[in-house]
């Protein structure tokens, strides 16, 4: 990202962040929309926020991502939405979601009106079935590796547990099981006089699952 | 027509609210809602999914696909507003009070409760996929080509980090091969 300007500490200050560009938001989100093929969109997003422009610090991106994972939607536009928005207000994070999209859905709709001319084709059918059947290697470990902490510690791999049946085998409509299993689990976390001085637990580790998305 | 693009606005702006812990967490719902109450079969929901997986950017574009399937472009226009503008707006406003809440305990017993139920949703995501491609759709017996790509696919993931859009394809290349 040669023709991007570095703006020290610009996220969160006003008068410096006023100096990003819509334009220059919506190509870095752009770039990062093109070549995160393959899924990790939020390891690109790292290293174009973080490294290349200087928009966030590795700081602010990490707590950006804390804010994405707990709120409902994808981490990466959830992400988007907070640098656009840190950086330029309300029109800034409009200009990250779209240019983060706009790659992926126009690539989305090429294949898929190329699919529904040739989906009877053999060929084409067996491929996609061969894709599924390798995503379906992919989430097992993303699950696995994002649940590492919450696998291994007995109230919440219980709660795992729980939730994973009541969708899967008892199919009960997932915004019951929000409810329900939602307000149990973050009672079950309720502040606490004695846990208050416990180190914080974030929902992941942060030094390996950077790795994860840096590579 | 009016009253299909009015109904799959609404589904979608419901699973937009309800993805807790990301797309994957809310595939089981899409599914259902989409086989259950519009006419999408299983195999062309597991085909858009495929097609998601592909695809550079967030990987759940591919609901853009499943408006265009079930209501032309303007379908594929309202679901993909449907699906993530709701989301964009409860972000927006969430980045502007999280400040208040940083002091409070409650946040972090937000963020600790919903972490283990985000997970199960993805099993549950992952579990749907599964069942939707390592099973026959004709009479529900076990692929064995199928499972044995997401077996391997599982293994070299646990083994190393490989880019999984090379994975996915190489996945799909061998299946071609292997039932042509």
């Amino acid at each position: 990202m040669e023709s991007v300007t570095p703006t020290p500490g610009a996220a969160g200050s006003l008068p410096a962040a006023a100096q990003v560009a819509l334009g220059q938001i919506f190509k870095v989100f752009l770039m990062a929309g093109a070549i995160s093929f393959g899924g990790g969109v939020v390891a690109y997003l790292r290293e174009y926020l973080v490294r290349a422009s200087h928009w966030l610090s590795d700081e602010e991106f990490m707590s950006a991502l804390e804010i994405s994972e707990t709120l409902p939607g994808l981490n990466s536009v959830n992400i988007a939405v907070i640098a656009g928005d840190d950086l330029r207000g309300v029109s800034g994070a409009a200009a990250a979601v779209v240019g983060l999209m706009l790659p992926g859905a126009v690539f989305v709709m090429v294949l898929g009106i190329l699919w529904t001319e040739s989906r009877h084709n053999p060929l084409v059918s067996h491929f996609l079935l061969g894709i599924a059947s390798a995503a379906v290697g992919l989430l097992l470990v993303v699950s696995l590796q994002l649940g590492r902490r919450q696998l291994v510690k007995l109230p919440d791999l219980l709660i795992v547990v729980v939730t994973f049946v009541a969708v899967s085998i008892l199919k009960i409509p997932l915004a019951y099981v929000l409810i329900v299993i939602g307000t149990v689990s973050i009672w079950l976390y309720r502040p606490h006089p004695a846990r208050e001085a416990a180190p914080e637990q974030l929902p992941f580790e942060r030094g390996p699952r950077h790795n994860q998305y840096r590579r | 027509m009016n009253w299909q693009l009015t109904k799959l606005g609404l589904v979608f702006m419901m699973l937009s609210v309800l993805a807790v812990g990301g797309g994957t967490a809310v595939l089981p719902e899409m599914q259902h809602a989409t086989v259950h109450w519009f006419n999408l079969t299983d195999k062309q929901f597991r085909d858009i999914y495929s097609i998601g997986q592909v695809a550079p950017g967030p990987n759940m574009l591919m609901v853009l696909l499943i408006g265009y399937r079930l209501a032309g472009a303007l379908g594929a226009a309202v679901v993909g507003i449907a699906f993530f503008l709701p989301d964009c707006v409860l972000t927006l406003a969430a980045n502007r009070l999280w400040v208040h809440f940083s002091g409070s305990p409650w946040r972090q017993s937000v963020q600790q409760g919903l972490a283990p139920v985000a997970i199960g949703l993805m099993f549950a995501g992952t579990w749907a996929i599964a069942r939707l491609s390592l099973a026959h759709v004709t009479d529900g017996s076990p692929d064995f080509v199928a499972i044995g790509i997401a077996t391997v696919v599982t293994a070299i993931l646990l083994w190393r980090h490989i880019n999984p859009g090379i994975l996915v394809l190489v996945g799909g290349t061998a299946y071609m091969l292997l039932t042509h």
